[in-house]
């Protein structure tokens, strides 16, 4: 299933905050979203999974999500959004109850996501005996559960420390290799952008607006910390967004 | 500065301790020993006279014989029932409102400025109604500590529910949880802490108004049996009777902060 954003336009109240925004999301690729603070990127996302409607222009499904998803639109907090009363196995467990499931299928869901982020020996854990990282490593086992068409990830790493953002970036890029899914990452790091992304969309301050779409083709596995390659991209990403974040961080804000 | 640097050296002060809350264990209880202790030796040394306060061990022996006649069960039992039926009945409604305020707004805007106008009432004030309402007996009193725990109930859940987590609601919206659901499993939960406390406040109060109503109308009962220790000035059983509220008070706040650990013991 892809997503396609058409002639998306947004405004709160007098504040124009997204203009003209015209994206395709393809399955099996990592989309980055970068821009300046306040460049409506968050709001983009937001859109893109339901929680929000844009002032003109449509979001759009193109295809049936896959037999199995029970969520075709899943996202990932940057704040982690973990129930503080439920373990780690009940916090997946939530987002499956109610799609009639019996419980040993609901069990198998959880054994193999929570395998597969390295999280089963914290099965019973609450999120308050978690670090960071781990907390959204259980929020990013939650979202597997529900076997998303399209993650949305919005900011995931940015409340991390960053050698744990590292260890994650890892984590991420091996649960690609191993099952590609589709995502929209947004995020104001571009590291992060060059070490995960298919496609990197380059947003302009306020209003946002498209500026670049950068396409990296190396392939995600051969992305190491502090590649060539990939500062040179980097160099090239800060060099567009520089001006932009200036103008941005001088801006007034109207509140 | 720099030349006499190195030839004194003096460890820094320390300057960053207190005002940080530890966990004393039997202060509270070496408190009331040492007051009772207190009492005793200057009403018995002549210090304090037996009008201004009585001996505390006549008030135990007081206490004593109430138990061993009988009486402290006969006054105990029909209390504590009021307390029981007239708290759940007022507690259970109480949430029930308090949710309903903190998840519709149309019952928002028609009943916090009702609430608002029954909250400061004196609830003893309208004993007489209740009365007439639902008779001379039990019910009007069960009715008063009802009508009395309710208001504070409401309005600490009502507070609760508007200060849940809204990043959580968010989450379940985008699993695409149900509404009932999402009430069940994540508003409620994070909601129990503050519905807790306001049961603290709440109870603390049906305790005041068990005591007031039966001082306006039972034979037994606590309330009762202070108003006829106080009015024959025997202040051996009025001290017996405001023992018992204390216990009785000490108890109720113990059970909910026995609640408090089992079931927020996901608290950070």
């Amino acid at each position: 299933m892809d997503l396609r954003l058409a002639n998306v336009s947004h405004t709160y109240g007098e504040t124009e905050v997204l203009r003209d925004i015209n994206l395709d999301i393809p399955s099996g690729q990592i989309v980055c979203i970068v821009g300046p603070s306040g460049c409506g990127k968050s709001t983009l996302l937001r859109m893109l999974g339901g929680l929000e409607q844009p002032t003109s222009g449509e979001v759009l499904q193109l295809g049936t999500p896959l037999a199995g998803c029970l969520n075709p639109l899943t996202y990932v907090f940057q704040d982690f959004a973990l129930l503080p009363w439920r373990s780690v196995r009940g916090n997946v467990a939530l987002v499956l109850e109610d799609h009639g499931l019996d419980a040993a299928a609901r069990a198998r869901i959880i054994d193999d996501v929570l395998t597969r982020t390295k999280l089963t020996e914290f099965a019973d854990a609450l999120p308050k005996q978690l670090s960071g990282g781990m907390k959204q490593r259980v929020a990013i086992a939650r979202a597997l559960a529900v076997n998303p068409a399209v993650m949305l990830m919005d900011e995931p790493l940015s409340a991390l420390d960053s050698q744990t953002r590292e260890l994650l970036m890892d984590d991420l890029i091996s649960l690609w290799t191993r099952q590609p899914f589709t995502a929209v990452y947004v995020t104001h790091n571009l590291a992060e952008a060059v070490r995960l992304g298919h496609k990197i969309v380059v947003l302009s301050r306020r209003p946002g607006q498209i500026r670049e779409v950068v396409d990296l083709t190396t392939p995600l596995a051969e992305r190491a910390y502090g590649d060539a390659a990939l500062e040179a991209q980097q160099q090239h990403l800060w060099g567009l967004m520089r001006e932009e974040a200036a103008a941005a961080d001088a801006e007034l804000i109207h509140v | 500065m720099s030349d006499t640097a190195h030839t004194t050296s003096r460890r820094v002060d320390f300057r960053g301790g207190g005002f940080a809350p530890k966990q004393r264990r039997g202060m509270g209880i070496l408190v009331f020993v040492l007051l009772i202790l207190f009492a005793e030796w200057g009403t018995r040394s002549g210090f304090i006279t037996n009008l201004t306060l009585p001996r505390p061990s006549d008030v135990a022996m007081t206490f004593v014989e109430l138990w061993q006649s009988g009486m402290l069960y006969k006054h105990l039992a029909p209390s504590l029932s009021r307390l029981a039926v007239g708290a759940t009945l007022g507690a259970l409604v109480g949430v029930g409102v308090g949710v309903m305020i903190g998840l519709f707004s149309y019952v928002r805007a028609g009943l916090v400025p009702l609430v608002a106008a029954l909250f400061p009432i004196p609830k003893i004030a309208l004993l007489p109604l209740f009365v007439i309402w639902f008779g001379i007996d039990e019910g009007s009193k069960y009715a008063l500590i009802a009508f009395g725990t309710f208001t504070p109930t409401v309005v600490a859940t009502y507070a609760a529910v508007d200060n849940v987590d809204r990043g959580l609601i968010r989450m379940g919206q985008s699993f695409g949880l149900s509404w009932w659901s999402i009430v069940r499993k994540i508003v409620l939960p994070g909601a129990m802490p503050g519905i807790l406390s306001g049961l603290r406040i709440s109870l603390a109060i049906a305790i005041i108004l068990l005591v007031a109503a039966e001082m306006l109308g039972a034979e037994y009962g606590i309330g009762a049996y202070i108003l006829e220790a106080g009015s024959l000035y025997d202040l051996e059983r009025l001290f017996a009777g405001v023992v018992i509220l204390s216990v009785l008070g000490v108890c109720v706040s113990a059970v909910i902060a026995a609640i408090e650990t089992r079931v927020l013991r996901w608290r950070v």
